[in-house]
């Protein structure tokens, strides 16, 4: 009845026997431990499980594992590096754009495909790119100003490059990943 | 002494684990051997229950245990707070079971509980579970609910009635309504809404058959207070024989205060299955029915005054929905949170408020961020601008006129605050709101609304203005008064820490309060490091974990800064107290002769003889040398009740603008001006405003009560919120050393009535003259159409309000 998957989590491969009705969340959570990536609610709006699967922000609560079969994806713990933290992962720290935490694995991983695509993005594009990311505590106020803050860090040359952010690989995966 | 930390942005600590996915919130434990909890909910919001069939449901795979109501051997669950608490006032009290036994009464209830291997096979468990229901009429409506043929909940609740209780001057309200020049009437609805954290709730419960004892995680504002409430009036197991835990908490906004049924079940569960641990995690769906909601008033005003601008009395008749039973302060918010505090940051003489708590057939309704203070600023800065329109004055001029003087505080408002005798008044201790009112009239440009609404309107959008000048209480009181008054938690409202300098001089301090994100593990290490100078990555706080920290009521009603950390300061007042005379003795010199700066104990006289903290803390922990009569370690408790609440004010303004065509309102801009005294740390009190405002914003404008998800409910997006302005002023509460008043909720209370009042501005050109919320674009669309129509419908002219 299992299902065999494979899939590339933050540039490690998982060769898996898996439920077809199990999501990727379930998967990334339950099964490999990267418990970073939270389920906020049970109809795909709220955006704390987004991870980006093969370059592209997803909802891991909308997608079956059976249906990443082959493909890459990038968690907050691969977006880590090994040293220190992803710029907009400073950001965040920096600028506030956290309270209870909750929403932030999401929000990053969003923002990171946001700067992937657009990398100098106005604030009204990063509130229309959060649009799939609810957070109760902040207001989005100090969020908005982390990815801003971010992208100028990111463009002009410190940290890790947004092509690392977009395939969820940061320093500790890049090189497996490549 | 010196402060380096307190007062700055400081980066918070909590952070690096949460923006690194290292956060460990409740789902995210895992346990050998552990099993998952499904709760069978009602689908009907009354009915009977006849039978349930549990015996497909136990045959299914990986069930190990299934619970009906009849498997529960405990007390229902509790309920703190009566409305008027030991004063006589009749509570028609009738609380959930852990799971129902004989009638639901509200869509969501519990009637039974399948614990299986896999969390799918629970659910797929649950599904299997056959109820007989007989569906019996419902009644959702609050003031409905009350009149005569309404379907009735409860036998010991006649016209579903919970209480009904009064507060102020009955007869000199009435006087004063009656004589006034003017008296202005309207009905007023602060609709249901759902608080909606991040993280729904959950919990893990374990027995330990070895030692009889019971550990339970659990995502709760208040592990301490569960823990007494669960021994003492639920499970009957002694209180020394259960741990609460609450790890990581993803948001809260009071939903996570409150004794819930799960943790009956998953306790219970454990112990039949020998010591398995029992997860339970909330879906969003469950979090909608059975998770507590907020607000939900009918409230009758009537505001009388001089056309000169002045108040002279508000009289409310509000009918306050608690839902089908009561959750475990439910009655205490609509009362002595709301009532009490109605006149807000004004000084109208005459205030009387009766209040009716009543049982519908919805989910239960009990503290949600700001708790009765939101509601009672909705209705009298509703109030405030009916009046203004009523007699042609400038809605800022009359909240002006009526400002409680600043040489007026200590102020003793009339709804009754200061009816405690012995000594043991709450009065509002501090004020100066017109300076904020004046902040934020310049800030938001206020002298050019006219030429913004005309620019506006050549756009064909109507723009309207709305002012919130607002008062908070914080803290929830000092134990005698709610001892004096009877109102309260029918508990004390102390809070406590615990500082350890260990013999490597490192400083572990454990709270009993408890964080959803407010950052108290920066804040009180901010604190404590200035308080025994030592750097803050010598701190560290610890807290949330009825083993290893000090009895606490949790953290709720923006009372951790000011009640919980000035604990923190008093236990580091007797450390270094302690450290000082044991440095005399180190330095063979008088403990009067020893002074402190920082961590350095000095001779006065001879500063080249002093003690580091670190050496005091290193040779009294090893106590190789210690006098006659002094105990090794500087490990020191404090225990601090406040004397008096605080009170944070200031004046929101919000600026609209409606399509005409549509009803679709645009908040513009949002401008803020709060006074919450000093801030420990500024970046997380504008952290806390900015959600405040964003929660509270998204009642006027949203929300919905036929939403099972988060599919149909409006919570706001980034998209639909401008960059919120705020500034400030200052004055210091005068009663804790911190001269801090709390955050937590202020801007949730202002906003509401900010957005409220905007819209109701705009829509003021078209004849109408108090829409209720939510202000969502069907329900504007609708208003703006009937206004051209030239039918009120409730809209327009006051005199026809019902009251």
């Amino acid at each position: 009845m299992a299902e065999r998957v494979s899939l590339t989590v933050n540039g490690k491969r998982h060769d898996m026997d898996v439920e077809p009705r199990r999501l990727l969340v379930q998967v990334l959570r339950e099964d490999l431990g990267l418990t970073g990536t939270h389920v906020g609610c049970d109809t795909s709006q709220c955006g704390a499980c987004t991870v980006v699967l093969d370059g592209s922000a997803v909802k891991s609560c909308t997608v079956l594992a059976v249906q990443a079969d082959g493909s890459t994806v990038g968690t907050i713990e691969g977006l880590t590096p090994a040293d220190g933290l992803h710029p907009i992962q400073d950001a965040f720290w920096g600028a506030h754009g956290l309270q209870c935490g909750f929403c932030t694995p999401g929000m990053i991983m969003t923002a990171a495909d946001l700067l992937a695509r657009n990398p100098d993005p106005t604030d009204g594009e990063i509130r229309h790119a959060l649009n799939g990311n609810y957070c109760r505590c902040t207001g989005y106020q100090n969020i908005v100003a982390a990815i801003r803050t971010a992208a100028d860090e990111i463009r002009t040359g410190a940290g890790a490059t947004p092509a690392e952010a977009e395939s969820g690989a940061g320093a500790a995966s890049a090189a497996a990943a490549g | 002494m010196a402060t380096e930390l307190v007062g700055t942005p400081v980066k918070r600590v909590e952070d690096r684990r949460l923006i690194t996915g290292k956060g460990r919130y409740l789902d995210d434990i895992a346990m050998p051997g552990m099993v998952h909890m499904a709760i069978v909910r009602s689908p009907y919001a009354h009915a009977n229950i006849k039978s349930v069939d549990t015996s497909i449901a136990r045959s299914m795979p990986g069930v190990v245990d299934v619970l009906t109501g009849a498997d529960v051997p405990y007390n229902p669950l509790p309920m703190a707070w009566p409305a008027g608490g030991s004063a006589g006032i009749q509570n028609n009290v009738n609380t959930p079971r852990a799971l129902a036994t004989d009638s639901v009464k509200w869509q969501g209830e519990g009637v039974a509980a399948v614990v299986a291997e896999t969390a799918e096979q629970a659910a797929d468990a649950a599904e299997a579970i056959i109820v007989d229901w007989e569906p019996l009429p419902a009644v959702v409506d609050a003031e409905a609910a009350t009149k005569p043929g309404a379907p009735q909940l409860h036998e010991n609740a006649p016209n579903n009635v919970v209480f009904e209780w009064s507060v102020g001057d009955k007869d000199g309200t009435a006087e004063a309504v009656k004589g006034a020049e003017v008296v202005v009437k309207q009905r007023l609805v602060n609709q249901r809404l759902i608080p909606n954290p991040m993280e729904t709730r959950g919990d893990i419960g374990l027995y330990n058959p070895g030692t009889d004892e019971y550990t339970i995680w659990m995502s709760s504002q208040t592990p301490h207070i569960q823990r007494l409430l669960l021994a003492a009036f639920v499970m009957g197991v002694p209180e020394h024989k259960i741990r609460c835990i609450s790890p990581d908490v993803g948001g809260a906004f009071g939903t996570k205060i409150f004794c819930y049924a799960d943790y009956v079940l998953v306790l219970l569960a454990s112990k039949r299955l020998n010591g398995r641990p029992v997860k339970w995690v909330e879906s969003r769906r469950e979090n909608y029915q059975a998770t507590i909601h907020g607000r939900d008033h009918i409230t009758y005003l009537e505001v009388a005054g001089k056309r000169d601008g002045t108040v002279d009395a508000i009289r409310v008749k509000t009918y306050a929905n608690l839902g089908g039973r009561l959750s475990t302060i439910g009655p205490g918010i609509p009362t002595t949170l709301y009532a009490r505090v109605l006149s807000g940051c004004y000084r109208i003489p005459n205030v009387y408020a009766e209040v009716v708590g009543v049982y519908t057939n919805t989910a239960f309704v009990d503290a949600y961020r700001g708790a009765g203070r939101p509601e009672a600023t909705y209705v009298v800065e509703r109030a405030m601008d009916l009046f203004a329109d009523e007699i042609g004055m400038d809605k800022a001029e009359v909240r002006r006129r009526n400002f409680i003087p600043p040489d007026q505080f200590p102020y003793e408002n009339p709804s009754g605050l200061g009816t405690a005798s012995g000594g043991a008044k709450i009065y509002i201790d501090s004020g100066n709101y017109e300076p904020a009112l004046d902040k934020a009239l310049a800030a938001a440009g206020y002298g050019d609304v006219a030429a913004a609404k005309a620019d506006a309107k050549a756009r064909g959008k109507l723009l309207g203005i709305g002012l919130s000048s607002y008062i908070e209480v914080c803290g929830v009181a000092p134990s005698k008064w709610i001892g004096a008054v009877g109102e309260g938690w029918g508990a004390a409202m102390w809070e406590s820490a615990n500082i350890k300098v260990h013999l490597t001089g490192k400083v572990v301090v454990t709270a009993g309060t408890q964080p959803q994100g407010q950052g108290h593990e920066t804040t009180y290490a901010q604190v404590v490091a200035d308080e025994l100078g030592v750097p803050m990555d010598d701190v560290v706080v610890q807290h949330s974990d009825t083993q290893g920290t000090p009895f606490g009521y949790g953290s709720y009603g923006s009372r951790t800064s000011s009640v919980g950390m000035t604990a923190a300061i008093k236990a580091a007042g007797k450390i270094r107290e302690k450290a000082r005379r044991y440095a005399a003795h180190m330095l063979e010199a008088s403990v009067d002769d020893i002074e402190v700066e920082g961590a350095e104990y000095r001779v006065k006289g001879s500063p080249d003889k002093k003690k580091t903290l670190q050496e005091i803390a290193f040779a009294l922990d090893l106590a190789f040398d210690a006098p006659e009569g002094m105990e090794p370690y500087l490990d020191e408790t404090s225990y601090h009740d406040t004397p008096n609440c605080t009170w944070p004010f200031g004046t929101h303004i919000a600026i609209v603008e409606i399509d005409e065509a549509t009803g679709v309102v645009d908040l513009k801009r949002y401008v803020a001006v709060d006074d919450v005294g000093k801030k420990i740390n500024p970046m997380i009190v504008n952290g806390q405003l900015h959600g405040g405002i964003a929660q509270g914003v998204g009642q006027g404008e949203d929300g919905s009560l036929l939403s099972g998800s988060m599919l149909d409910y409006a919570v706001p997006r980034a998209e639909w919120l401008p960059t919120f302005e705020l500034d400030e002023t200052v004055t210091p509460s005068p009663v804790n050393p911190l001269g801090v008043k709390g955050v937590g909720e202020a801007g949730a209370i202002a906003s509401t009535a900010a957005v409220a009042n905007a819209v109701n501005d705009a829509l003021a050109p078209l004849g109408i003259r108090h829409l209720d919320m939510p202000l969502t674009a069907p329900r504007v669309w609708k208003a703006i159409q009937d206004a051209r129509a030239g039918s009120s419908n409730g809209h327009g002219n006051g005199k026809e309000a019902k009251a």
